[in-house]
C-alpha cells in the first residue's frame, strides 16, 4: 500500500460517507423531532432512486432528465413522507416509541410490493450523471469527478441544515422540539404542522440521497434494506438528533470500510486476517465501540432520551394475572394437548412454530415490557441457543444435553452483551444490542470450519423417540408451556418488580437501594435465556439452521410479535406469535403480494389497537367483568 | 456533642462553569429536624442530590455517622440508611400503593432479587402498618400514577421510611397539599424524628411550615450559605428577608 | 387460492376437456414447489414463468400417467426455517408427490435435509452449491442447475490458456463466492504450472462498496480478473470498473456474468470481451431450444431468462420421472430419477446415478455489445457431464445413501 493508494481510497470512503450522510440526516432530524425510529426511511431512499430513473427515461439522460430527476425526487419523496406522517404517524404518536417502529416496519413491506408492482423485480441501471460522467487524474489514479461531486455535496448540505435550523423560525422550531418536547407546546408552535414538515425534510433528503445513488448503483429492491441498518448506525453513532453528529459518524464509518478494503489480508503472527470481510460488520464494530466509550454517541445530548419512557403504556397499572387467567391458561394448555388428535399434521407444526416463537417473544417481553429495555438484536440469543444446541448435537451429544447447550450459550452471550448495553439506555441500548446481534451474525457467517457459514448447519432432528411430529409438539407444548408460566412468574417475583420498578422510575428504585444496572443485567441473562431455550426447540423442529436464524429480520420479528401481541399483556406473546405466524402462513397462500397485507394488517392492528391484541382482550374482559 | 449523624464540609458542585453549590458546610444531629430553604434555584435540591449520591461533589466531603459517603452510589447510601423523597415525586407508576411499599421493604431486606416467591404478598402487613402511618392506608390498592400529587408526596415518605433511615431527605415534602394536610404531614415527621432519633433534612417554600417545624434552619442563596439559625432568628435575619422573604411575599 | 396454482388448475382443466379421457378426469398429481419469489424477484419471475409454460404443454398433451399435472407454489420468505415450514405444508397438507425448486443455497440444503428426513423426492432447481449433491448429498435430493464448481471449470481451462501470473479474485462474501474463489484457485493451479499468485475481495453481497473495490484490484496490479459477482454488485463493479480504467488490457472472466438476468440490466455499458458463462437466448439455434424459445414468447410476449429455462427444465424433469416410475410413490420416484435422461431447452440432460447431479451445462463465451445491449459471441455449449471432478472424487466427498 502506497500513500497515494491511500490518500485515493480516502476519497472514495469520503464519498461514501456523503451518501450515507444524506440519509442519515433525514433519520436523525424525525428522530430528533418526533422520537420516531422511522424504520421506513430505507423504503424512502428507495423509491427516491426510482422515482429519479423514472425521470430518465421519460427526460432522457440529459440535464434535464437527470438532474431534474434528482430534484423531481427530492419533492416527490418528500410528499410521499409528508403523507405517511400525516396519514398514520401523527396517529400513533402518543402509543409506545416501539410501536411506532411496528407501524413504519409495516410501511417497510408495503412500499417493497409497491415499488415492484410499480416497476418490475428487473435492476434499473441508471445513466451516469449529467456533466460528471468523467474521470480526472488524481494521485496518479482516474477519480470520476461524481465522487468529487458527491464529495461536496454532503457539507453542502450540512451547511444548509445548519442555516435552516439556526437562521430560520423553523430552524429554531425544529431545534426547540428536539432539545426539549416541552417547549414545542409553550412556544405555541402548531405541532401537527412541525412534525409533517420535518418528516417531509428527512423524506425529502432520503429520496435526494437515493436520486444521487443512481450513477452508483441501479435501482434495485434491494436497497431499503440495504441502507437503512447503515442508516441507523450513523444516526446512533453521531448521537441522536444531532446532524452534525451524523456527519462526522458518517465520515468516520466511511473511511473505516475504505480502509478495511484497503488494508487487505493481512498476517499477524501467523494468523491471516482478510480486512476487507470485515466490510461485512464494520459499522456495527464501529457503534460497539463507540457506544461503550459514549452512550450517547459523539454529539448526542442526554437530555434527548427521556430518563423515564413517558409512554402511557408504562404508566397504567400492572395487576398480577388471577385465577382466571391461571385456568384459561391451564384450559388452554388442555385444548392444545388435544391437538395432535384433529390428525392434520400441518396443524401441528403450525402449533410447535408458534410455542417457539411464543418463547421467544415472551423473553423479548420480559426485558421490554418489564424492563423497559428494546432489543433490536433479540435475535442474537435465539441464534445462539440455535447454535448452541446444532454444534453440540453436530460434534455428538446426545439432543438433551444439544438442548441444554441452547440456554447456557444463549445465557453467556446475554451476559456478555447485557454488560454493556444496561450502561445504555432507550434507543441507544436498543441500537448496542442490534450492534451485539450484527456482530454474533457476521462470526456464524463467515466462520465456515465451525457454524458452516452462510450456508449453516444441517441434519438437526430430535431423537427417535420424539422423532414424530406429534411427539415433538408435545415435547415443545411442555416446554414451552414451562417456559412460558415460569416468565409469567418472574414477573411477579421481587425481581420482577424491582425490574419494573426500575423501569417505572430508575431514580427511586437506587434511592432504595436497588441496584438498577444490575437488576437490569439479571433481565437480559434471564430473557437470553428463554429466547436460546426458543432457539434450541426451533432448530430440531427444522431440522437445520443457518445465519438468517439470528439476522436482523428475525429481530424485527419478534418485535412484531411483542407489540402485536400487547407489551404489558400477559398473553401478549403468545397471542402475538399466532397472530404473526398465522398472518403470515395465510396470507402467503392467498395472495402474490402477501408483504404488502401484512404490512398493512400490522399498520391496522398499530392503529385500532394500539395496546396490542392482548390489550385489547383483556380490555374487552375488564369491561365484561364490571 | 458527639459527632453529629449528617456532616458536611465545603460542598461544591458546578454545572457548565456555573456553581449550584458553592462551599456549603453544615450537619445535622439524630433526632433533628433542620429545614434548608433559598430562592427558586438556590441549590437545595442539588445539595440533597450529593448527599444522597445521586450526584458527585466536585469539591467537598459528607459524612454520615463517620464514615465519607461523598460520591458513593446512592443504593450504596441509601443502604447505609438516607432515605428521601423528590422534589418531583418518584414513585413506580405500575404498581398500586402498596407494591410500592412492599417493594420499598424488599429492598431494605435484600430481598430484591428474590425469585421464589410472589411480590404482592410479602411484607404485606408491614406495608399496611407503613401506609396507615403516612395515612394512605385506604389507598393501598390504588395505582400510583392516579393519586393526587399531595398522596404521592405521603407514599414517596413511606417509602423513605421503609428503608428505617437514620437520615431522611424530604425535598419539598408538602408540595401540593392543603395547609391541614402540610402541618398533619409535617407532624409526621417530627414525631418520627423525636421517637426514633431520626435525622431529618427538609426543604420547604412554605414558611409557615419551616418556623412551625424546624428546629433549625438553613437559608441559601445561589450555593451559598448566608444564614443559619433557629426559627425565630431567621425570621428577623434582615439579609434572607432581602433575598428570599421578600422575594417570596412581593 | 393462490393466483398461480389457479392458473394451473384452470390448465388441468383445460387439458381435462381436451383430452376427454376417462383417465384424465382422474385427481391432478400434484407438485410441490417452494422459491424465494419476494426475495429474488428478478431470477424467479422468469422461472416462474418457465415452469408454468411447461405445465400447459404437458397437461395439454395428456398429462402424466393419464392424470393432469398442478404445481402447488409457495414463497419460502428466502429462510431456511421458513421453507421448512411450507416444505412441510406441501407435504401433509397438500399431499405433494414430490418437492422441487430453492434458490439460495441455505434453503436448498435445509430442504434437502427435510427431503431425507421425510424421505420425499426433492428436486433442486436453482441452488448453485457444490454440497447439495456432494458433502451434504443424499438419497432424495436431486440437482438441475450446473453447480458452481461446474460452471468454475467450464472457465478455469480457457483463463490457463491465456498464461497470467498475478490474478485478483472478487467474489460475493458467502458459500457461492466462496466455493467459487475455492474452486478457481484449485483448478488454476492445477492447469497451469509456474507460479501463480491470486489477490482477494470479498465484499458483502448486495451491498459492494465499488469504488474502493476497484481501487484496491487495479492498486493490485494484477494481470488478470476473476469474478463471480452478480446482480447489483456486478452492475456497480462494472461501471466502476469502466471508469477507472481496471478493465483496460486486463483479462476478465465472471461467472454467471452471460446471463440475461444478470447482462441485460447493463445495457449499453456491458462489458466487452469478458469470458462469462451464460446464456445466449438469442442465438441458439437447435431444434429443442428454438422450440422453447418460440413458444415462450408466443406465450408470454417477452423473450426467456436463464431461470425461464430452468422452471420449464425442471417441470419437465419432474414429468420424465413421473412417466419413468409409472407411479407417485417416492421409492419409485427416486428409483426413476438416477440416471432419468429428460429433454430441456438446451438438449438431452440427464441426472447422474452417482451423485444426482444433472448434466445441464452451460454457455460459455464472450461480452458484447450489440445494438446497445450486451449479447454473448463466440460461445459454445458447456456440457455438464464434462465439467464434473472424477467420480472417484466425488465418491470421496459424498456419503453414502
Ligand atoms: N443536572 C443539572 N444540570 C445543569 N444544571 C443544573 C442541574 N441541576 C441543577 N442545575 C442548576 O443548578 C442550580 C440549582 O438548582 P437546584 O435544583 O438545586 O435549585 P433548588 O434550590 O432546588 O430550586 P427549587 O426551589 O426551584 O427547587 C439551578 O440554577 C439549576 O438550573
Ligand atoms: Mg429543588
Amino acid at each position: 500500500m502506497t500513500l497515494a493508494s491511500l490518500l485515493a481510497q480516502l476519497l472514495n470512503g469520503l464519498a461514501g460517507a456523503s451518501s450515507l450522510f444524506l440519509v442519515a440526516a433525514g433519520l436523525t432530524l424525525i428522530f430528533g423531532v418526533s422520537r420516531v425510529v422511522n424504520f421506513a426511511h430505507g423504503s424512502l431512499y428507495m423509491l427516491g432512486a426510482y422515482v429519479a430513473w423514472t425521470s430518465v427515461a421519460w427526460f432522457g439522460r440529459g440535464p434535464v432528465g437527470f438532474w431534474g430527476g434528482v430534484l423531481l425526487a427530492t419533492l416527490v419523496v418528500a410528499a410521499i413522507g409528508a403523507l405517511v406522517e400525516s396519514l398514520l404517524l401523527r396517529r400513533i404518536y402518543a402509543a409506545p416509541e416501539l410501536l411506532q417502529l411496528a407501524a413504519t416496519f409495516g410501511v417497510v413491506l408495503i412500499v417493497r410490493d409497491l415499488t415492484l408492482a410499480t416497476w418490475g423485480a428487473e435492476d434499473l441501471l441508471g445513466p451516469r450523471a449529467a456533466g460528471f460522467a468523467g474521470v480526472v487524474d488524481l494521485f496518479g489514479r482516474a477519480t470520476p469527478t461524481y465522487e468529487l461531486l458527491l464529495i461536496v455535496v454532503g457539507p453542502l448540505v450540512l451547511a444548509g441544515l445548519w442555516w435552516l435550523l439556526v437562521r430560520t423560525r423553523f430552524g429554531v422550531q425544529i431545534r426547540a422540539a428536539t432539545e426539549n418536547r416541552a417547549l414545542v407546546g409553550a412556544l405555541g408552535i402548531n405541532e401537527a404542522r412541525l412534525f409533517t414538515q420535518v418528516f417531509a425534510l428527512g423524506a425529502g433528503l432520503a429520496g435526494l440521497a437515493g436520486a444521487l445513488q443512481l450513477p452508483r448503483e441501479p435501482a434495485n429492491l434491494g436497497m431499503d434494506l440495504a441502507i437503512i441498518a447503515e442508516a441507523f448506525v450513523v444516526t446512533v453513532v453521531g448521537g441522536l438528533g444531532s446532524i452534525t453528529g451524523a456527519f462526522l459518524a458518517a465520515l468516520l464509518i466511511g473511511l473505516v470500510k475504505a480502509l478495511c478494503v484497503v488494508v487487505g489480508t493481512v498476517e499477524f503472527g501467523g494468523f491471516a486476517i482478510a480486512f476487507p470481510k470485515l466490510t461485512l460488520v464494520a459499522e456495527f464494530v464501529v457503534m460497539a465501540i463507540v457506544l461503550a466509550v459514549r452512550p450517547y454517541g459523539l454529539l448526542g445530548q442526554p437530555a434527548v432520551i427521556p430518563a423515564t419512557t413517558p409512554v402511557a403504556e408504562f404508566r397504567a397499572l400492572i395487576r398480577p394475572p388471577g385465577r382466571r387467567s391461571l385456568a384459561a391458561a391451564l384450559a388452554l394448555a388442555a385444548v392444545a394437548a388435544l391437538l395432535p388428535f384433529t390428525g392434520d399434521e400441518y396443524r401441528l407444526i403450525l402449533a410447535t412454530d408458534i410455542l417457539v416463537l411464543a418463547v421467544f417473544a415472551a423473553s423479548l417481553q420480559f426485558l421490554m415490557g418489564g424492563g423497559g429495555m428494546a432489543s433490536f438484536g433479540h435475535a442474537a440469543y435465539f441464534g445462539l441457543g440455535a447454535y448452541g444446541a446444532a454444534l453440540a448435537f453436530k460434534h455428538g451429544a446426545p439432543m438433551a444435553f444439544a438442548l441444554a447447550a441452547a440456554p447456557a450459550a444463549a445465557l453467556v452471550g446475554a451476559v456478555i452483551f447485557g454488560w454493556f448495553c444496561v450502561r445504555l439506555s432507550g434507543v441507544y441500548l436498543a441500537m448496542l444490542t442490534l450492534a451485539f446481534a450484527q456482530i454474533v451474525w457476521s462470526i456464524a457467517f463467515q466462520w465456515d470450519a465451525v457454524t458452516g457459514g452462510s450456508n449453516g448447519l444441517v441434519g438437526i432432528w430430535p431423537a427417535p423417540l420424539l422423532a414424530d411430529k406429534r411427539d415433538y409438539f408435545w415435547f415443545v407444548l411442555t416446554l414451552a408451556g414451562a417456559a412460558l408460566a415460569a416468565i409469567a412468574w418472574l414477573a411477579q417475583t421481587p425481581l420482577g418488580y424491582a425490574l419494573r420498578g426500575s423501569r417505572d422510575s430508575a431514580l427511586r428504585a437506587e434511592a432504595l437501594g436497588i441496584d438498577v444496572r444490575r437488576t437490569q443485567w439479571m433481565a437480559f441473562a434471564i430473557a437470553g435465556t428463554f429466547a436460546g431455550l426458543a432457539g434450541g426447540l426451533h432448530v430440531f423442529s427444522k431440522g437445520s439452521l443457518s445465519p438468517e436464524t439470528l439476522a436482523i429480520p428475525r429481530s424485527v420479528d419478534a418485535l412484531v410479535m411483542v407489540l402485536l401481541g400487547g407489551l404489558n399483556a400477559i398473553a401478549g406473546p403468545l397471542l402475538g406469535a399466532a397472530a404473526f405466524t398465522l398472518l403470515q402462513d395465510g396470507l402467503a397462500r392467498a395472495t402474490d403480494y402477501w408483504r404488502a397485507v401484512l404490512g398493512a394488517a400490522i399498520l391496522l392492528i398499530v392503529l385500532l389497537a394500539p395496546m396490542g391484541i392482548g390489550g385489547a382482550l383483556q380490555r374487552l374482559f375488564a369491561r365484561g367483568a364490571r | 456533642m458527639t459527632e453529629p449523624l449528617l456532616a458536611v464540609t465545603g460542598l461544591r458542585k458546578a454545572f457548565g462553569g456555573v456553581a449550584a453549590v458553592d462551599d456549603v458546610s453544615f450537619s445535622v444531629a439524630a433526632g433533628e429536624i433542620v429545614a434548608l430553604i433559598g430562592p427558586n434555584g438556590a441549590g437545595k435540591s442539588t445539595c440533597f442530590n450529593l448527599i444522597n449520591g445521586q450526584l458527585a461533589p466536585d469539591a467537598g466531603s459528607v459524612r454520615l455517622g463517620g464514615t465519607a459517603i461523598g460520591g458513593a452510589a446512592p443504593r450504596a447510601i441509601a443502604r447505609l440508611g438516607v432515605g428521601r423523597t423528590f422534589q418531583v415525586a418518584a414513585t413506580f407508576a405500575s404498581m398500586t400503593v402498596r407494591e410500592n411499599v412492599q417493594l420499598a421493604l424488599l429492598a431494605h431486606a435484600g430481598a430484591q432479587h428474590q425469585i421464589g416467591r410472589r411480590a404482592t404478598t410479602a411484607l404485606a402487613a408491614e406495608a399496611d402498618a407503613l401506609l396507615e402511618q403516612v395515612r394512605m392506608a385506604r389507598f393501598a390498592d390504588q395505582g400510583c400514577a392516579t393519586l393526587a400529587y399531595g398522596d404521592a408526596k405521603r407514599v414517596e415518605l413511606a417509602l423513605a421510611l421503609a428503608n428505617a433511615p437514620r437520615l431522611l431527605l424530604m425535598d419539598e415534602p408538602t408540595a401540593g397539599m392543603s395547609p391541614n394536610s402540610r402541618n398533619r404531614m409535617m407532624q409526621l415527621a417530627a414525631d418520627l424524628a423525636r421517637q426514633t432519633r431520626v435525622a431529618v433534612l427538609f426543604t420547604e417554600h412554605d414558611m409557615d411550615v419551616v418556623f412551625g417545624h424546624a428546629d433549625r434552619v438553613i437559608v441559601l442563596d445561589r450555593g451559598r450559605i448566608i444564614a443559619e439559625g433557629p426559627p425565630a432568628a431567621i425570621r428577623n435575619e434582615p439579609r434572607v428577608r432581602a433575598v428570599y422573604l421578600g422575594d417570596d411575599e412581593a | 387460492m393462490n393466483r398461480s396454482l389457479r392458473l394451473h388448475l384452470l390448465a388441468a382443466v383445460a387439458a381435462l376437456a381436451t383430452v376427454l379421457s376417462p383417465a384424465a378426469a382422474a385427481q391432478p398429481i400434484k407438485l410441490g414447489e417452494l422459491n424465494s419469489y419476494k426475495t429474488f424477484p428478478a431470477f424467479l419471475e422468469p422461472y416462474k414463468k418457465g415452469m408454468d409454460l411447461a405445465l400447459e404443454e404437458i397437461n395439454a398433451a395428456g398429462g402424466v400417467l393419464g392424470r393432469p399435472l398442478a404445481i402447488v407454489s409457495r414463497d419460502d420468505n428466502g429462510s431456511p426455517g421458513d421453507a421448512v415450514r411450507v416444505a412441510e405444508e406441501l407435504v401433509t397438507r397438500e399431499k405433494v408427490v414430490l418437492l422441487m425448486g430453492t434458490f439460495p443455497s441455505n434453503v436448498g440444503l435445509a430442504v434437502a435435509d427435510l427431503a431425507k428426513q421425510r424421505k420425499i423426492l426433492f428436486l433442486a432447481a436453482e441452488p448453485l452449491t457444490d454440497k447439495i449433491v456432494w458433502e451434504n448429498g443424499n438419497r432424495y435430493t436431486f440437482r438441475l442447475r450446473a453447480s458452481t464448481y461446474m460452471q468454475t471449470a467450464m472457465l478455469a481451462p480457457e483463463a490457463a490458456k491465456l498464461g497470467r501470473k498475478r490474478w485478483a479474485i472478487v467474489y460475493p462474501n458467502y458459500e457461492y463466492g466462496q466455493a467459487a474463489t475455492q474452486a478457481f484457485k484449485k483448478q488454476m493451479m492445477a492447469l497451469q504450472t509456474g507460479g501463480i499468485e491470486f489477490v482477494e475481495q470479498a465484499v458483502p453481497l448486495g451491498k459492494i462498496d465499488a469504488g474502493p473495490v476497484v481501487q484496491a484490484l487495479a492498486d493490485a496490479r494484477p494481470d488478470a480478473i476473476f469474478s463471480s459477482l452478480f446482480g447489483t454488485d456486478l452492475a456497480r463493479f462494472v461501471r466502476e470498473g469502466e471508469l477507472r480504467g481496471l478493465f483496460r488490457d486486463r483479462p476478465v472472466f465472471n461467472l454467471l456474468g452471460g446471463e440475461p438476468e444478470y447482462l441485460d440490466p447493463l445495457k449499453d455499458e456491458a462489458p466487452v470481451g469478458w469470458w462469462v458463462t451464460g446464456y445466449p437466448w438469442y442465438a441458439i439455434d437447435t431444434p429443442p431450444h428454438r422450440r422453447f424459445r418460440d413458444a415462450y414468447q408466443a406465450r408470454y410476449k417477452d423473450y426467456p431468462r436463464l431461470g425461464s429455462v430452468v422452471g420449464y427444465s425442471t417441470v419437465q424433469a419432474a414429468a420424465a420421472a413421473l412417466r419413468k416410475a409409472g407411479s407417485t410413490d417416492t421409492e419409485k420416484l427416486v428409483a426413476a430419477m438416477k440416471g432419468l435422461a429428460f429433454d430441456s431447452p438446451f438438449g438431452k440432460v440427464s441426472f447422474r446415478a452417482l451423485d444426482h447431479q444433472s448434466t445441464m451445462g452451460a454457455y460459455v463465451g464472450r461480452t458484447a455489445l450489440k445494438d446497445g445491449k450486451g449479447v454473448m459471441v463466440d460461445w459454445r455449449y458447456a456440457d455438464g457431464k464434462d465439467h464434473l471432478p472424477s467420480d472417484d472424487a466425488v465418491k470421496a466427498m459424498r456419503p453414502a445413501d
